[in-house]
């Protein structure tokens, strides 16, 4: 689950790791109110940022820094109900619907923490780079030896000697090195308790009076430990998400928007990823992911159907079921009184193995609606592909 | 031979009176599975389908003589279950389990993976995972048992139905298969590509190997390179997830591609330079294998 820097800033606040004094403001009223505070407490300057769901703000012109209140209410309304592209958003952006607005800090460096899970040591991991402020991607790409990594004992923790090592490393002033811990010992006590899997403060900056401060700060969560966090589940914000998405995970389905028009509808989620790769093999292009698990009823399918068919670049429906514990007889019902109740007029093809196989093919050929059945699932995906291009 | 489950096999089940829990125990026994009771907590002293079931994984194991467990328990409580069951030392632990937080899986996994004062260590299989299967044998898991048949193709997987797929594909064509391992799809796993590769690659009645991996993290990678080192049986590779976007977790836990890493490109090509029987497409599986043992294709 991701979140916005706004609430990710107020999750450090709890735990002691300095932050710039700010307000999250959805209207152009909140925004100078805050920015009139802000000016009032005699900060220089007031940062206006674009508060969405991806990373590159600043690039796609989200983030704006003001000197004075005109400037800053200038910045609001440009920001503020924009169609924010950035290289995570995807060529159509994604609209702002709420803006931080934020102390500026007066930069001397910028680096960079962060805290995510290392799967081949299975341990969770703390690294620190002195190139704040960039991709830490194209670091770790172009200049690994400049990321500093400290790999922290579950049983234990981060300690403090750790932290020590690290903000040597980034050449932290030696008066600046306690705090530098503190911070640190703060965000891995965060990351824990929130049940993160991936913390980011980029950048990590010193000001110029000595101290150390989250200019940015980006969280994600364990949506397999969201229930015992009930506050921070509230955080969640479902404007920011597809709201396909969004309709699938209330019938907890696995659904995934793509940009194909192949829709598929597949129990098991390495078959809906093969079945995705068959496509494409195939020719065409998978309009989605979609995992229905292994105890799909009807209700499922049809609800699955529904969000298959709310998406306008669909043009054919490809449905690979192997049936271990889902039966293939049952399944072949759920489809048909589906496809009768939505009235589905796209070409539907199935390739269905497993158990009870025979009953499900002939549930499917007596119920006098069209279906396509591949044999194999090779030769299913060059019906689906065909049928697509067919333009029906 | 096979490895890991066989007639030897006495299991028992945590989590045994909840309905998958109650299914699944029936199906390993159906198919020919040991299963000599479970574990609920405060249900104790009763007997449930004819099982017995125990409050304590411990007394469990003292009571039957068990030597493998099959985790039901619901996500909130099954890295506890897994704990436990190391704890009572019990020398197979399979976790079926999907959900698992990940912060409890790093912790528990810290604990497993060491050995015990006695210098015993479990063997963690999962969680998120379909189970073990030695087809004809017996089988540990949720698998549907009668698409395999006993024969000598050992199969390593994180994926449950594409693993189905797979076997099937032999099984029509003939092909038989040794063990199938799902090592499941979180980011946290006990046993990886390489564990069950090693006893695959060890057991004498397995003559080739299928290994399907997926998206995210680099076990493929590492499994690769293994492959390239010590084992000479062929291998037969898949990967899914070869038109997954980057940045989206593709229905398992572990499916993402992250930074650049996990990507399929990344782990077909180090598969392929390992001499390992790589198909692009998840069809090819069977019939690359029946090209690998030589056998005519249907």
């Amino acid at each position: 689950m991701k979140i916005h820097e706004y609430q990710a800033k107020d999750v450090l606040r709890r735990y002691g790791v300095p932050v710039p004094d700010g307000e999250m403001a959805t209207t152009l009223e909140e925004a100078d109110t805050a920015a009139k505070a802000l000016f009032g407490k005699g900060n220089v300057a007031v940062v206006v940022k674009a508060q969405i769901h991806a990373g590159g703000r600043g690039k796609g012109g989200g983030v704006k820094v003001t000197k004075s209140i005109e400037a800053a209410n200038d910045a609001a309304k440009a920001i503020l109900g924009m169609q924010l592209v950035t290289h995570q958003t995807g060529p159509a952006g994604q609209k702002v619907q709420r803006l931080l607005i934020e102390a500026g800090s007066a930069i001397e460096r910028e680096l960079y923490l962060g805290l995510v899970l290392d799967r081949a040591t299975s341990k969770v991991v703390f690294m620190a780079s002195q190139s704040g402020g960039m991709e830490i991607e194209q670091v770790a790409h172009e200049t690994p030896e400049l990321i500093y990594k400290e790999t922290i004992e579950p049983a234990v923790g981060l300690q403090p000697y750790q932290a020590r090592q690290l903000a040597f490393k980034l050449g932290l002033d030696a008066k600046q090195i306690n705090s530098a811990v503190a911070f640190m010992m703060g965000l891995y006590k965060a990351y824990v308790e929130s049940d993160a899997t991936l913390m980011e403060i980029n950048p990590f900056i010193t000001t110029k009076d000595g101290g150390l401060m989250a200019l940015d700060c980006k969280i994600n969560f364990d949506d397999n430990a969201m229930f015992r966090h009930k506050d921070l589940k509230e955080l969640r914000d479902l404007a920011e998400e597809d709201p396909l998405e969004v309709e699938a995970s209330k019938s907890n389905l696995n659904y995934i928007k793509l940009d194909g028009s192949i829709a598929c509808m597949v129990n098991g989620a390495g078959l809906a990823m093969a079945t995705m790769d068959i496509i494409e093999y195939a020719g065409g292009k998978a309009a989605n992911f979609l995992d229905v698990g292994g105890g799909a009823n009807q209700e499922q399918i049809e609800s699955a159907f529904a969000i298959l068919l709310s998406d306008p670049n669909v043009k054919a429906i490809f449905i690979n079921i192997f049936g271990g514990i889902l039966r293939v007889d049952v399944l072949a019902t759920a489809v048909v009184a589906a496809a009768k109740k939505l009235n589905v007029k796209l070409p539907i093809i199935l390739r269905l193995e497993g158990t009870n196989v025979e009953e499900g093919r002939k549930i499917l050929k007596e119920s006098g609606l069209k279906f396509e059945v591949g044999a194999t699932m090779k030769e299913a995906a060059d019906l689906a592909v065909a049928a697509a291009k067919g333009g029906k | 031979m096979a490895v890991l489950v066989d007639k030897n096999t006495r299991l028992i089940v945590q989590g045994i009176t909840g309905r998958e829990g109650t299914f699944h125990a029936k199906g390993c026994a159906e198919y020919g599975t040991k299963v000599v009771g479970g574990v609920t907590p405060g249900k104790g002293g009763t007997t449930h389908e004819g099982w017995p079931v125990f409050n304590t994984v411990e007394e469990a194991v003292k009571e039957t003589g068990a030597n493998a467990t099959m985790i039901f328990v619901p996500p909130p409580f099954a890295a506890d279950g897994v704990l436990e069951a190391a704890a009572s030392g019990v020398p197979l632990i399979v976790c079926i389990t999907e959900g698992i937080p990940t912060l409890d899986m790093v912790k528990a996994w810290e604990i497993v993976k060491r050995a015990g004062p006695d210098g015993k260590r479990s063997r963690l299989i999962g969680p998120n995972c379909p189970g073990v299967i030695s087809p004809g044998k017996a089988k540990i898991g949720i698998m549907p048992g009668r698409i395999h048949k006993e024969g000598s193709v050992g199969i390593v997987s994180r994926s449950g139905t594409l693993t189905y797929e797979a076997v099937y594909q032999l099984t029509t064509r003939g092909i038989g298969q040794s063990t199938a391992i799902g090592i499941g799809g979180d980011p946290i796993i006990g046993n990886n590509h390489i564990d069950a590769l090693r006893l695959l690659n060890d057991d004498p009645e397995t003559e080739a190997i299928v290994m399907i991996g997926e998206i995210g993290g680099s076990a493929e990678e590492k499994a690769a390179q293994f492959i390239q080192e010590h084992v000479k049986k062929p291998v037969v590779g898949f990967i899914a997830g070869q038109t997954a976007p980057p940045g989206r977790r593709m229905g398992h836990a572990g499916a993402i591609i992250s930074g650049g890493e996990g990507t399929a490109a990344s782990k077909m090509a180090a598969m392929a330079a390992a001499g390992i029987h790589v198909v692009k497409s998840p069809a090819e599986i069977g019939a690359m294998m029946a090209k690998v043992l030589g056998k005519a294709q249907r």
